[in-house]
């Protein structure tokens, strides 16, 4: 295995463009280290970016959003001041990973690019609506957190690319985010279901949402039909139900020891609502 | 395969080492340094036995690679103590009886020192959560809550 460390972005790019065999990139490398020492993936060419300039800066930019380096762990985003005021949903999901020794070392990129159906991370950010910055040998392109996993340990990453930067959107008045997953314990385990909600409200009314789950289908899900069921409602009992009912329409989950197929479904449902039930009361200002 | 050459601190003192680049942290500081406290439990970062503080954030050494501690300080149970005089939480988990056959017990005082370093007045919840990370298959854990919790009250007073 050669090991690397470049100086910048297209210096990795290059260096994964050129290399031959298995190629992977060291951000935390709590994943990467697991499958190393479990013989599942032994990298030809392993790639560190956490000696790449800016790496681990969390940046708020002057339009409310923000910028999250690919090395930024999540003990880092969890004691950040502000970022967990703005977006509470992504920090607290990243901050279910593991235990506090993998929150020293685990990031948001390396939840996303290593792909699992159950990333805590992912359907948090997706109901953020956060986006990556791709770099490649061609360059540089914009591409949202749900067009990244394309099935279980598979990217749409193309020889040569990596994840030079994450982007939050702005916050912006009267919104608010959660994430709630399930496990059959209460720390360090698995998600049987994961769901994100992100939502704004004028009044008392829903004018904008995005909702998604992990665990239930072989890539995280960004799911219209929940969003639809509880924009321009109040987040009353029929809109709660509307939305359970379309969270568990989207399942296609698999039956396993953590969680059967009805299981999983039926749970997508109550999370969904009980996640909306906290995004909403955020964008409402209070505490939850 | 060529090694590569490696400079870090521990425990304060400047060191170096050849290894492997797939080599962890933790087969680096146990077969390379001969600092043979850090554990290996399990390998996956499953158990904490290996715990160790990487520029003083706490991190499972066997989920580290040895050419990552490359200009890095690193903190492991050998540098607990100061010379012959035992940190408060070691007496503690001495007084307490909080280990058996000890296996654990490097990867957790590791650990609590972190917890107590950010937190001098945890409640027994956060106590637990930091050390969820950190599995026992002897003492069922509540001896050393205890020890951790009593270390804490003992270094409030002190100061
Ligand atoms: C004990 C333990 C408990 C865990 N618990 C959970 C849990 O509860 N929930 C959960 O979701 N996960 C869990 N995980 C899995 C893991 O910690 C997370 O997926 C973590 O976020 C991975 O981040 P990392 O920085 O360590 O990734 P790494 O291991 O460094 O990388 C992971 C993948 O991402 C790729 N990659 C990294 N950086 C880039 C980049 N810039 N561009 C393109 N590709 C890149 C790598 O090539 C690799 O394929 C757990 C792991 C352990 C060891
Ligand atoms: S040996 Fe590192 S966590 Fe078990
Ligand atoms: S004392 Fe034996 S594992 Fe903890």
């Amino acid at each position: 295995m050669d090991y690397h460390s470049p100086a910048s972005f297209a210096e990795a790019s290059a260096l994964a463009a050129n290399a031959t065999g298995i190629t992977r990139f060291l951000a935390g490398g709590t994943d990467v280290l697991v499958q190393m020492r479990a013989d599942i993936v032994t990298p030809d060419t392993l790639i560190d970016i956490k000696k790449i300039d800016g790496v681990r800066d969390i940046t708020r930019n002057d339009d409310g959003s923000w910028t999250i380096g690919v090395a930024v762990t999540g003990a880092e985003m969890s004691e950040h001041p502000e970022l967990g005021r703005d977006w509470p949903g992504v920090v607290e999901a990243m901050d279910l990973i593991g235990s506090t020794q993998v929150q020293g070392r685990a990031t948001l990129t390396g939840n996303l690019c290593n792909a699992s159906p159950a990333a805590d991370s992912v359907p948090a950010m997706v109901a953020a609506g956060v986006t990556v910055t791709v770099t490649g040998p061609n360059g540089d392109r914009e591409v949202p957190v749900e067009q990244i996993p394309t099935a279980p340990g598979r990217t749409s990453l193309a020889k040569g690319e990596l994840i030079s930067a994450l982007h939050i959107p702005a916050r912006g008045e009267n919104g608010g985010d959660a994430y709630l997953r399930f496990i059959p314990r209460t720390e360090m385990d698995i998600a049987v279901v994961g769901c994100g909600v992100n939502l704004r409200i004028d009044g008392d009314t829903i004018t904008e949402a995005r909702v998604s789950l992990g665990a239930v289908a072989p890539t995280v899900l960004l799911v219209e039909d929940c969003a639809r069921a509880i924009i321009g409602t109040k987040l009353d009992e029929a809109a709660l139900e509307a939305l359970a009912a379309a969270a568990s329409a989207a399942c296609n989950p698999i039956n396993d020891k953590r969680g059967t197929i009805e299981f999983r479904t039926e749970v997508a449902g109550v999370l969904a609502k009980r996640a909306a039930r906290i995004a909403y009361a955020r964008a409402k200002g209070e505490k939850a | 395969m060529s090694k590569i050459h490696v400079t870090t601190t521990v425990n304060g003192d400047e060191v170096d080492f050849l290894c492997d680049p797939r080599e962890t942290l933790l087969d680096c500081l146990r077969d390379r340094l001969n600092l043979t406290g850090a554990k290996e439990g399990c390998g996956t970062g499953d158990c904490g036995a290996c715990s160790v503080t990487l520029d003083g954030r706490l991190v499972c050494s066997c989920l580290v690679l040895g050419v990552e501690a490359e200009g890095k300080e690193i903190g492991t149970v050998e540098g607990i103590a100061d010379g012959d005089v035992l940190h408060p939480l070691q007496k503690k988990f001495i007084e307490y009886a909080a280990l058996q056959c000890g296996v654990c017990t490097p990867g957790i005082l590791v650990a609590a020192k972190a917890l107590l370093e950010k937190n001098p007045d945890p409640t027994e919840e956060e106590v637990r959560y930091w050390l969820a990370g950190n599995l026992c298959r002897c003492t069922g854990y509540d001896k050393i809550i205890r020890a951790v919790m009593d270390t804490a009250a003992e270094l409030r007073e002190a100061v």
